[in-house]
């Protein structure tokens, strides 16, 4: 009995020497377990070693395998073979980024966004490890916890079209980051990420498409977390202007 | 921390084509969504003239009166309401997204939220509708 197979038709380009990307189609054995990871590395690993993609963890976890399976943004470790088949299953690099070769995007630019909105805990003042923890009450946890899954997979930026027509948008999954920092009640850092939050290119820049959320494949909702910091924003202008004491 | 960036002439950038919008379901009632927001605006043009008409005197505000009752215009409130229910209903889903509300420590379904703003907008409504019809 012939061994059944599913074709994936891949983008290809190669810099300094493809003016455009090209789809390559190949036919791999249909296994119901693979995911389409496993069968970018099975042609990798048996039919064509210069195929290039990225790639870790393998379980949802790193944030790396995103890519764009039959037009949508998908981690492509959790999307299974089974569901496409008998289809065929086209691979392209995410969208709204420049493609550095075949499924690989160049991510700096996302990166720089990252480091702007300072995702980490801010301090006035650390207090000596000695002293404990800074402790939480499981109300506190709650008001950002559902934010703190961000795995920095960039599924959230390929659908967002506001990205891709206004790249330099700080985008959602910085901007859910930053609330997630801000609503946490050790962070101090709230005043610093301001500018960055109200900036033409922060969260104003957010026309509410929605689509961030629905791609996201930790359920981060990045777009409830950017209407709610246009309300902070507001609130802490409206504040700065009422207010002769009021803190930005 | 310093990144080892790529050279940009060996990047091929993948800009938004201007038909983005037809790409997906979802992108095209986005913008369908901001569009009504356009006769939500045209609406309160008329509602102000209107208003004007009334301040200029008894007379103008009969005659534009008697212009609204106009085949035409009863047409165009007619689309404009269509529209302006599309723009609320949305409107009150995407505000469900934005505010949380907390019932007893439990955090309420969208749903409901979104349930809850409608029934309040429907019945604010129906006072207005019952205050004039009393008068």
């Amino acid at each position: 009995m012939t061994e059944a197979t599913i074709t994936l038709n891949v983008s290809r380009f190669r810099p300094a020497e493809d003016v455009e990307p090209a789809t390559r189609a190949y036919s791999v054995p249909m296994h119901r377990d693979w995911v389409v990871l496993d069968a970018l590395n099975h042609i990798k690993d048996h039919i064509d070693g210069s195929l290039s993609f990225r790639w870790s963890c393998r379980m949802g976890v790193c944030g790396s395998c995103g890519m764009m399976v039959n037009g949508e943004p998908k981690l492509t470790c959790s999307v299974f073979l089974r569901d496409y088949y008998p289809g065929e299953i086209r691979v392209e690099p995410l969208v709204n980024f420049p493609v550095l070769r075949d499924l690989v995007v160049d991510i700096s630019a996302f990166l720089d966004k990252l480091q702007k909105v300072q995702p980490w805990i801010v301090r006035d003042e650390e207090k000596p490890a000695a002293d404990g923890e800074y402790l939480q009450t499981p109300d506190q946890l709650d008001r950002y916890k559902g934010f703190t899954a961000c795995i920095n997979c960039m599924l959230c930026y390929s659908a967002c079209p506001i990205f891709g027509l206004e790249t330099d948008f700080i985008g959602p999954a910085a901007l859910a980051l930053a609330h997630r920092y801000n609503e946490d009640s050790r962070d101090k850092g709230a005043a610093q990420r301001w500018n960055v939050i109200n900036d033409h290119h922060g969260a104003w820049q957010c026309t509410f498409v929605g689509e961030c959320s629905v791609a996201c494949p930790k359920h981060v909702d990045p777009a409830a977390a950017i209407q709610r910091l246009k309300v902070d924003t507001a609130k802490r202008w409206m504040r700065s202007v009422l207010l002769p004491w009021g803190r930005k | 921390m310093m990144l080892n960036r790529p050279d940009p002439s060996r990047l091929h950038p993948q800009p938004l084509p201007r038909t983005w919008w037809l790409r997906r379901r979802s992108y095209f009632l986005f913008l369908v969504r901001e569009f009504t927001s356009l006769f939500i605006a045209a609406y309160l043009v008329l509602l102000m003239a209107g208003l004007y008409q009334l301040g200029s005197g008894h007379e103008a505000y009969s005659e534009w009166q008697g212009r609204m009752a106009e085949p035409g215009w009863i047409l165009l409130h007619g689309v404009i309401l269509v529209f302006a229910v599309f723009h609320s209903v949305t409107w009150f889903q995407t505000t469900s997204i934005v505010i949380e509300l907390k019932a007893g420590g439990v955090k309420l379904p969208r749903a409901m939220f979104t349930a809850l703003n409608v029934a309040a907008w429907l019945a604010v409504s129906a006072f207005i509708v019952i205050l004039f019809q009393s008068r």
